[in-house]
């Protein structure tokens, strides 16, 4: 699966979406395909205040327990329900499936993220160790 | 004196096979194996596990050990060494049994095979392969009876499910209908002149485990005329992450987890497979005095009740918030779509229907005490 170029990465494998002042926030194609059949998400409630790096929320697979960490600052002001009773869709449409949408505290955070064709790369070379 | 150990990380004879699957690879007790094949080809944990309980799925268990006692004091020596009654197995015939320590806890549990007049077959556990063959070696020195290691020599796979007889009857001239659960047959199987094949499992299912021979390219060649033989039922390779779940569903225990060498055979709910009446065997003693001392904690199922998953270590608490117990296994249970687990705790808390918490990530999460085991395959009908 090709990674959208309209967005940033982490190396922890969330992606963020810069729309002016806000972002939404979700995990890569490359997460999903390693932590398996989703089954459980949790996110913070709306107006949690997200710091970079930090985690902000689980995500669990049948086998997996995995922490999502915050690609940038800001404050959540919305989640995506759907995934509480769907988790599943992340597994079938990851870069389409939010989690969360947030008002961005400090966009410059954005800049230390990998775009998408340094991401691909990033991942390669996970993939092949 | 010489032991057994083990090397750094094991591969089975069909570790080519399930790269080339595409299998996502982890390692499991020093072995590595498959956990999930991909989802591109029908699989992934739910589906591999939904195969098993409504179709057929099959599985590479080569890491698991194979010892074999032969001789005139065979049948002595296994009942000197295990907790179940070895006498009472025909020719053909397999029981679920444990070896104990003196302590009446777990080296390991096992299936023992009567494959002869004076041949008994035992399959353990791939994390105590060594541990179990010394211990075996070590325990049944002052009997006639030789005691082999045959763990290298066979590719173990196992084809699990309602479909698993009608796939392998079209492989063998066996005939297996008339093999019942937890019995063994011999037959010719892909041109394969006498293999053996036993109708057990590890998956609360129908299903036979079958012994080929260990080279890369035979196992192969059966590997693939299993997946082809078994399209008409929808067949998919499974890893161990289905094999895990299915098992728990079951309450099939597991080394480690539910058993442990500081986990005793009345703590583990495993009475109906220790039998008392044998006049002799290891542990028997320290049962006999555990048994009129009285058990301080169980194991039980449980079954989420608020949103959270309990996953294996976790802390059980009790209504008021106070730690009474841990999580031996802990998972989604695919089939009955519930967030299950198996957890020791205190006598005074198991009753079924007692409302207990888990603690998932410093918060108590409701969970309930529930029968076991949590999934029981249907009786056939005919």
């Amino acid at each position: 699966m090709p990674y959208p170029t309209d967005r940033k990465y982490t190396k922890e494998h969330e992606w963020i979406q810069v729309n002016g002042n806000s972002a939404t926030v979700g995990i890569t194609d490359y997460a999903q395909e390693s932590l398996g059949d989703i089954v459980f998400v949790e996110t913070p409630k709306v107006g949690a205040e997200l710091a970079a790096g930090k985690t902000f929320g689980t995500v669990e697979s049948v086998k997996a327990v995995s922490d999502l960490f915050a690609p940038a600052s800001g404050t959540v002001t919305e989640v995506n329900a759907d995934l509480a009773t769907s988790p599943e869709k992340v597994n079938k449409d990851p870069h389409g499936s939010w989690m969360v949408r947030m008002t961005l505290k400090n966009p410059g955070e954005l800049d230390a993220l990998l775009s998408a064709a340094d991401y691909e790369k990033f991942v390669a070379e996970e993939a092949g160790h | 004196m010489s032991s057994v150990e083990a090397p750094a990380v094991r591969k089975t004879a069909l570790n080519a096979v399930h790269r080339q699957m595409g299998a996502k690879m982890v390692e499991f007790n020093g072995w590595d194996m498959p956990v999930e094949y991909p989802a591109s080809i029908g699989c992934g944990i739910i589906n591999e596990h939904m195969a098993v309980r409504t179709g057929v799925g099959i599985f590479d268990v080569s890491h698991m050990g194979d010892i074999r006692l032969a001789g005139p004091q065979a049948l002595a020596a296994a009942q000197h060494i295990s907790m179940n009654d070895a006498s009472k197995l025909a020719v053909d015939q397999a029981q679920y049994s444990a070896l104990l320590y003196p302590q009446g806890t777990f080296v390991d549990d096992v299936i023992v095979h009567r494959l002869g007049e004076d041949e008994y077959l035992l399959v353990i556990n791939a994390g105590t392969r060594e541990k179990d063959f010394n211990w075996v070696r070590d325990n049944t020195r002052q009997f006639d009876c030789a005691v082999e290691n045959l763990s290298d020599d066979y590719t173990q796979i196992a084809i699990q499910g309602p479909k698993a007889v009608n796939l392998l009857q079209k492989l063998t001239d066996a005939n297996l209908s008339a093999v019942k659960f937890y019995w063994v047959t011999r037959g010719r199987l892909c041109g394969l002149d006498d293999i053996l094949m036993g109708r057990t499992g590890y998956t609360a299912e129908d299903g036979f485990e079958i012994y080929i021979p260990a080279d890369e390219s035979t196992s192969a060649r059966v590997w693939y005329a299993i997946l082809d033989a078994g399209k008409e039922f929808g067949v998919v390779p499974c890893g161990l992450g289905a094999r895990n779940t299915l098992r728990l569903e079951g309450k099939l225990p597991l080394y480690g987890h539910e058993i442990s060498d500081t986990i005793n055979v009345w703590e583990a709910g495993l009475d109906r497979f220790c039998k008392m009446e044998k006049p002799e065997f290891i542990g028997r003693e320290a049962l006999e005095k555990a048994k009129s001392a009285g058990i301080k904690r169980t194991l039980v199922g449980l079954e989420m009740v608020e949103r959270g998953i309990a996953r294996d270590g976790y802390k059980v608490l009790d209504d008021a918030g106070r730690e009474i117990g841990y999580v031996t296994s802990g998972s989604p249970a695919p089939f009955l779509k519930k967030n299950i687990a198996l957890a020791y705790v205190p006598v005074e808390h198991s009753a079924v229907g007692t409302k207990l918490k888990v603690e998932v990530r410093n918060q108590g999460v409701e969970a309930v005490v529930v029968p076991t085991p949590f999934y029981r395959r249907p009786k056939k009908t005919a």
